[in-house]
């Protein structure tokens, strides 16, 4: 990577991270969520992303991506306009979550981890999302779904473009 | 029946207003223990018996107990409110924080003067995002009417409040685990001793407490011990939010007394089971801990009892294995959940569980083989108690030892009949 290639924060994204850095105790403990500040700009973490927010959180890069990469909701890959999280544990196992998988992966024609070729959905599994009792469950962004079935599936995809 | 938690809720899911709340009784357990000594609060907890929700059941008032006091502590200590949420086949806490925050609040504002913090995290889930508005409306509304601050309600204790939402991983709602999550580090357990109590975030004293452990305390402050023991079908104080989920007529989250019994909760609230299915198991709180069968169905939903038969109440939250699900699948389901969820940190963990999940596809799909079920036997010896830094892998191999006491027939018919004979009937794994 060039220097001058170099991606800087925009100001909007700089204000963003200072003001978590302001919030938090010390600016290390305002690591995730200064990631998830930027990652609401661009959608994902790039290395640039990281290099440029590492400064102002008082970690290295190297120490930055270490957190950046455990967290599943950290995307270190560019992701779709919106992102499908479907659970895939226990109780949405139970209630048919394979069949809903083949669901969606037949109407988006695409498989887990995989993004549709017009960036509008990317799938991802998730861990139980607490919707145990409507199972199965998914999240589309950050809203949360459940009972699901092929129709109620195709209805929620048409909320977002 | 008396619903301390959630009778006072809203028909409309909606959060209670500070008004809504303090018509019903909110903040007069602050009031009261603001007239109190810390240690007279600790021990009116002490008395309830309160034991933990977020899994293991400890006396809350002995994990405060444990905390130094005195001018010679290093400070701010800390309170945390663990929302985290993440054990599969739980759904309770969302409830109380997206319907009631206030309480929570009000919870964590006592134990923080119980022992004496200045600060007071809520540690929150990224997919509850329902309960983080309910929260940060609720913590504004506080500050604005002198319950969070500097010197509440005059009485000389300060205590701010701060939020964090975490970013989807479920070892962070173990404990130390969440102490570095909030320092910004890799959130990888630490080693205890010591303990948070002692030696927490940022090496100061802390209380970790699950957010529905939280919400009983301001009830037992306001009513009294007594009053808190009256509740309860057992010796552990108060009620508990139990939860059924699985092919069940009617699954859901109630409030009930603790000792409920698991035939009370599966037939008369959930219903019974739907049309067509019959009960095969029953794992009864949340994905790390053992299966019961129908034999235990008149066993009570309490922290001694579910240990009595080889169980645990965990999170009290119990999943329905049916006739028409097969249970080596429901197995390895969990068994990939608590191998994807790994923090990687000690190797019995990082290893094994991928390894019990190798064996178990290999029996699911045909390949299994008559040595198959000693290697997994041996892998619940390898990863059990004490042999790694945190409860993640015991917890993972809780439901496949019982799996393999309750359902060895299954195991074996897969692995004489080279299939899985759920594949054929049901076209579903
Ligand atoms: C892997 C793992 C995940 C955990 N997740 C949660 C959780 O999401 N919420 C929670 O309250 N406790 C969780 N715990 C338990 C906590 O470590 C801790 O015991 C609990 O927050 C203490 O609160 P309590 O005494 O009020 O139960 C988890 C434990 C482990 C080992
Ligand atoms: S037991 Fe597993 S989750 Fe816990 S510290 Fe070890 S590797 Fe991490
Ligand atoms: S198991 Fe899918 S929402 Fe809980």
């Amino acid at each position: 990577m060039w220097i001058g290639e170099r991606i800087m924060l925009t100001d909007e994204e700089r204000r963003a991270v200072e003001k978590e850095v302001t919030d938090c105790e010390c600016p290390e403990s305002a690591s995730v969520e200064a990631l998830q500040a930027v990652q609401r700009y661009r959608g994902w973490i790039s290395d640039e992303a990281i290099r440029d927010v590492a400064p102002f959180v008082g970690m290295s890069p190297e120490k930055l991506d270490g957190v950046a990469t455990f967290y599943s909701f950290i995307f270190r890959r560019p992701v779709g306009r919106h992102v499908i999280f479907l659970c895939d544990s226990v109780t949405c196992y139970v209630m048919g979550h394979e069949n809903i998988l083949e669901h969606l992966s037949q109407r988006l024609g695409i498989g887990i981890g995989e993004t549709t070729p017009d960036s509008r959905f990317t799938l991802l599994p998730a861990s139980c999302v607490g919707m145990c009792d409507h199972a199965p469950a998914m999240m589309i962004d950050e809203d949360l779904y459940g009972d699901l079935d092929g129709a109620k599936i195709d209805e929620l995809l048409e909320k977002y473009p | 029946m008396e619903r301390p938690l959630t009778e006072h809720l809203r028909k409309d899911g909606q959060a209670l207003s500070i008004e809504e709340y303090e018509n019903a009784g909110g903040y007069q357990g602050l009031r009261k223990a603001l007239q109190m000594t810390p240690a007279e609060v600790i021990e009116e907890v002490k008395a309830s018996n309160l034991r933990g929700r977020g899994g293991a059941g400890f006396p809350t008032a002995m994990k405060w107990g444990a905390c130094p006091a005195g001018p010679d502590v290093r400070k701010p200590k800390y309170v945390i409110s663990n929302s985290d949420e993440m054990e599969p086949g739980t759904f309770k806490d969302r409830l109380l924080m997206q319907a009631n925050p206030h309480q929570l609040l009000e919870g964590l504002i006592i134990s923080g003067y119980a022992i004496d913090a200045q600060i007071g995290y809520l540690f929150l889930r990224w997919a509850y995002a329902g309960s983080a508005k309910s929260l940060k409306g609720a913590v504004r509304e506080a500050y604005e009417k002198g319950y969070l601050g500097r010197n509440i309600l005059g009485s000389g204790f300060s205590m701010d409040v701060k939020m964090h939402t975490s970013a989807g991983r479920y070892i962070c709602g173990e404990e130390t685990a969440l102490l570095n999550a909030l320092e910004g580090v890799r959130p990888i357990p630490r080693s205890r001793p010591p303990f948070p109590a002692q030696c927490g975030l940022w090496g100061r004293p802390t209380v970790v407490n699950n957010a529905e452990t939280l919400s009983n305390v301001p009830h037992i402050i306001r009513n009294g011990a007594a009053w808190y023991k009256s509740l309860s079908l057992s010796t552990d104080g108060g009620t508990k939010m139990y939860g059924v989920s699985g092919r069940v007529k009617k699954p859901g989250v109630w409030e009930l007394p603790m000792g409920t019994t698991i035939r009370e909760l599966l037939e008369e609230h959930a219903e019974g089971m739907r049309d067509g299915y019959k009960l095969r198991g029953i794992i009864p709180g949340g994905a790390s801990t053992d299966f019961l069968t129908e034999a235990h169905l008149d066993v009570k939903m309490d922290f001694d009892s579910m240990q009595k038969v080889g169980s645990r109440l965990g999170t009290g939250t119990m999943i329905i294995l049916d006739n028409s699900t097969c249970p080596v699948g429901l197995v390895l389901n969990l068994e990939r959940f608590f191998a994807r969820e790994s923090c990687g940190w000690c190797t019995p963990c990082r290893e094994g569980l991928p390894w019990i999940v190798k064996i178990l596809e290999a029996i699911e799909e045909g390949r299994g083989e008559p040595g198959d079920l000693d290697t997994l036997e041996w892998h619940t010896q390898a990863l059990g108690p004490g042999k790694t830094y945190c409860v993640h892998a015991p917890g993972a191999v809780e439901p496949l030892q019982s799996a393999l006491k309750y359902f060895r027939e299954d195991f074996e018919q897969h692995i004489k009949e080279k299939k899985c004979p759920w594949k054929d009937r049901t076209g579903k794994n």
